[in-house]
């Protein structure tokens, strides 16, 4: 294959499918899924517990929330997707959990979030143009990407390359010292520099405005239908690093150098691929998706501390068990079905249950499906049974 | 080992009663710099140290046994007492030393990496939380509406009864994890027994509703102590009073117990898991560590051991759980963080997983460092803000130096080091088990992928 081959147009259009179908598909079963819920929880004690509360039936109030629950699901499922790619790509290529992976997801956000500070603070995001405002936001995820994907090359040749061959526990644990390590680095840097940890994102351009979709009416209930625009561009975002990510892996020839080294690491050197600058290309690419999904993570929640990755990283790594690690795909779907289960949860489980268990258990709801799919399904939704490696 | 051709170049060159006076001079010179500077870090040092001077020399087993003792017993207590901030940081290391020998026979001996072990820990303290204080009586009422007067449920000395009942619970909760879970490979393990860890913490913050089991995060206090004999006090104040140097309180002896408690744990569990070591099931452990479908392949009831390893572990943590909520008084979330676990984690590996001395070593190295230098460091820096002096060359003055940066709460940086640096140059630990040392003689060769 030269190495400017013409665009193979099937493998842009397959991932976009996919991730659309990905999509509406956990959408529709998750909203039946509560919908019925609802219905059934209408006819028990809960139902005139919601009606004392909102005026309005359970079930009428599931379905006013719905399109924003769908629409928040989904962006927070392509931030994990961009995440749980890292992850699983390290593991396809190298069977171990890059478990420093969430801290260059916050290597990422802070790098970005700073030149966006910096910029502000300097008075240049307050005159710019809306057009400039989305050079400035691109540059910082430009740079965030830059960085973390350093960061990810280095940590890699520093703390991994040298436990290569050894026990499978010891490069996890080291990389569980990376981790701890680079997030008190994170920390230190910024005491040092700006003495505070948590930072926000400065506001700027319009991408807190929300877009009205339509309004229509239930009931009694008048509902707005709206988006704003950071989920728009989280999502766009998202969506342009998976399909060029999924076109880098299965039609380049560097994509195909990665699938061989996953497959088979001697042979592949045999094959003549240097197997070292292998690896370290999975792990920039890795970094960079990582440290764009941080940025995208900053612009969406707004504020960040130095352990901002721990849950998203968790979260992500999550995801790929889901979808199936050493998979793509899986980790798109396994992102997108995660981001909305927990979104549904956070939003219903408090209702359902009359308050007494609410979003506080969202971070926990991630580690019991992990828990079930390691036990059920340890292959995850998309992967084939693999034995272990000897 | 350098310390090992050490004592037996002694052991050779002056047989007899050489290395057994160097331990005794080592100790005396400990006991004396403590009991002149009784604030010297350094001299607290040296008298820590004589233990592990006590390990490596090889002299009699007996005098070695008895000399121990007294250290342990009647030296450290009487230093401890004087100077209530080396029974702290000595409470703390056996406190440390016990989890981590615990999670050593989880790590070290069936080789299952659990990174969410101070969920059990958490899991006894939470037990004797709930029992031994007046929440029983408080369920109704939201974290901070309850009345004060509410009486205790239980008498403080059930605390002995808990300490029992702590390993039942504690071991029960240990197979419950274990059994969906257990069949997983080892880098999965890892991650499930993280997610159990946080699962453990947000449940402890978030019981407050709708039952107030754990008062959320503000946390369970007052937590009772067992009661304490006026006699007790009295009579240590007699036997000692004159080497102290001040009225021995309630809360002095109290200390002294809890650290004879951590004591009495570290023991059981040096000589359960020696039994243990030797017996059909170590060995069982060992070869599972080794290569899992060996072992199957050699009849060894895989999940069983296993679980056996994982309750086993989870026991002890349970233990040291309860005695940690009676000598705080309190307990919160908060201590139960991963990054506790993580540097009950850096403990073993430290000081060399499989290992008893390596990791009582590793703990109390980890201990020292987290307590004295970082927070040595710290008010150093605190005072060097105070003064006007300016680093040369840069011209930074001292006192713009961010107030945020306080070296004391840098522990996931030191944790993160350990981690790091022994994977890299040491992944056998500073004093390697015996068993992988023989290993490592006859075979050199790196473990195959």
């Amino acid at each position: 294959m030269p190495p400017f081959a013409a665009v193979d147009v099937r493998e842009l259009i397959r991932p976009l499918g996919q991730l659309l179908l990905f999509s509406l598909g956990s959408a529709v079963v998750l909203s039946a899924l509560v919908l019925v819920l609802a219905l059934i929880l209408d006819q028990t004690a809960v139902g005139p517990h919601v009606q004392a509360r909102y005026n309005v039936s359970l079930a009428t109030y599931t379905l006013a929330n719905l399109p924003q629950v769908v629409i928040d699901g989904l962006t927070i499922g392509f931030v994990y997707a961009a995440i749980a790619l890292g992850y699983t790509m390290v593991y396809g290529v190298l069977e171990f959990i890059n478990f420093a992976h969430s801290e260059i997801f916050a290597v990422g956000a802070f790098v970005g979030v700073e030149i966006l500070i910096g910029l502000d603070r300097s008075g240049i995001l307050r005159s710019a143009s809306l057009g400039m405002a989305y050079a400035y936001l691109t540059l910082a995820i430009v740079m965030g990407m830059a960085a973390a994907g350093a960061l990810a090359v280095t940590v890699e040749r520093v703390a991994y390359r040298p436990l290569r061959g050894a026990p499978r526990l010891v490069p996890l644990i080291s990389a569980i010292g990376v981790s701890f390590l680079l997030q008190d680095l994170i920390r230190l840097v910024e005491g040092l520099t700006t003495g505070q940890f948590n930072r926000i994102m400065p506001t700027f351009g319009n991408f807190d405005r929300r877009l009205f979709l339509g309004r229509f009416a239930l009931g009694d209930a008048n509902i707005a239908l709206g988006i704003s625009v950071k989920s728009i561009i989280v999502i766009t975002a998202a969506v342009l690093m998976l399909v060029g990510l999924n076109y880098l892996v299965n039609a380049t020839r560097i994509g195909k150098a990665i699938r061989a080294v996953a497959q088979d690491r001697a042979t592949a050197s045999l094959m003549g691929i240097n197997v070292n600058r292998i690896i370290s290309l999975t792990f920039l690419v890795g970094g960079l998706l990582g440290g764009a999904a941080g940025v995208l993570y900053a612009l969406k929640f707004s504020r960040i501390d130095p352990f901002v990755g721990f849950f998203p990283g968790l979260k992500a790594f999550t995801a790929a068990v889901l979808g199936g690690i050493g998979n793509l795909t899986g980790a798109l779907l396994g992102g997108i079905v995660l981001g909305m289960l927990e979104t549904f949860a956070g939003s219903y489980l408090g209702v359902f249950t009359m308050g007494a268990a609410g979003s506080e258990y969202k971070d926990i709801f991630a580690f019991s499906i992990l828990i079930l799919v390691l036990v059920f399904r340890p292959q995850g939704l998309m992967g084939q049974q693999v034995g272990q490696k000897a | 080992m350098p310390d090992r051709c050490r004592a037996t170049w002694f052991r050779t060159l002056t047989p007899g009663i050489v290395p057994s006076l160097l331990i005794l001079a080592h100790i005396g010179l400990g006991s004396a710099l403590v009991y002149v500077a009784p604030r010297s870090n350094l001299a607290f040092l040296v008298l820590i140290s004589s233990l592990f001077s006590l390990y490596i020399f090889k002299a009699d087993r007996r005098f070695k046994l008895i000399t121990g003792a007294v250290l342990a017993l009647l030296i450290i207590p009487v230093i401890g007492v004087r100077n209530i901030f080396y029974l702290e940081v000595i409470f703390q290391i056996s406190v440390f030393a016990a989890l981590a020998l615990g999670l050593n026979i989880v790590v070290g001996f069936a080789g299952l990496l659990d990174l969410g072990y101070v969920a059990f820990y958490a899991v006894g303290a939470y037990l004797w939380a709930f029992f031994g204080s007046q929440q029983y009586f408080a369920l109704a009422f939201a974290p901070g509406t309850q009345p004060s007067n509410l009486p205790f449920l239980l008498p403080g000395d059930a605390f002995y009864l808990f300490l029992a009942l702590a390993i039942i619970v504690a071991a029960l909760t240990g197979i419950l994890l274990g059994l969906p879970v257990l069949r997983l490979r080892g880098d999965y393990l890892a991650i499930v027994t993280l997610g159990f860890g946080e699962v453990i913490r947000v449940l402890a913050n978030n019981l407050d509703k709708p039952l107030n089991l754990t008062n959320g995060p503000q946390g369970i206090t007052p937590i009772q102590r067992p009661t304490m004999p006026d006699w007790a006090v009295d009579g240590f104040h007699t036997l000692f009073g004159p080497w102290i140097g001040h009225k021995v309180s309630p809360a002095d002896m109290y200390n002294l117990l809890f650290y004879l408690l951590a004591l009495l744990v570290i023991l059981v569990i040096v000589l359960v898991t020696r039994r243990l070591d030797d017996s059909k099931i170590g060995r069982a452990w060992t070869a599972v560590r080794e290569d899992e479908t060996a072992a199957i392949a050699m009849g060894i009831p895989l999940v069983r051991m296993k679980l056996a390893a994982f309750a086993v572990g989870a026991s002890f943590a349970g233990i040291m759980g309860v005695l940690l909520a009676a000598s705080r008084t309190f307990i919160s979330p908060e201590s139960f963080s991963f990054m506790q676990s993580i540097g009950v984690l850096a403990m073993v590996i430290l000081g060399g997983s499989g290992s008893i001395p390596g990791v009582i070593l590793g703990a109390a190295v980890v201990t020292i460092l987290n307590l004295q230098v970082l927070q040595g460091f710290s008010l150093y820096l605190s005072e060097l803000r105070q003064s006007s002096v300016v680093i040369p060359l840069i011209n930074f003055a001292w006192k713009d130096l961010s107030t945020q940066l306080d070296p004391a709460k840098y522990q996931r940086l030191l944790f993160g080091l350990i981690l790091i640096l022994m994977m890299i140059f040491r992944p056998s630990g500073l004093i390697p088990a015996k068993r992988r040392r023989r290993q490592l003689a006859d075979d050199d060769r790196p473990a195959a992928e």
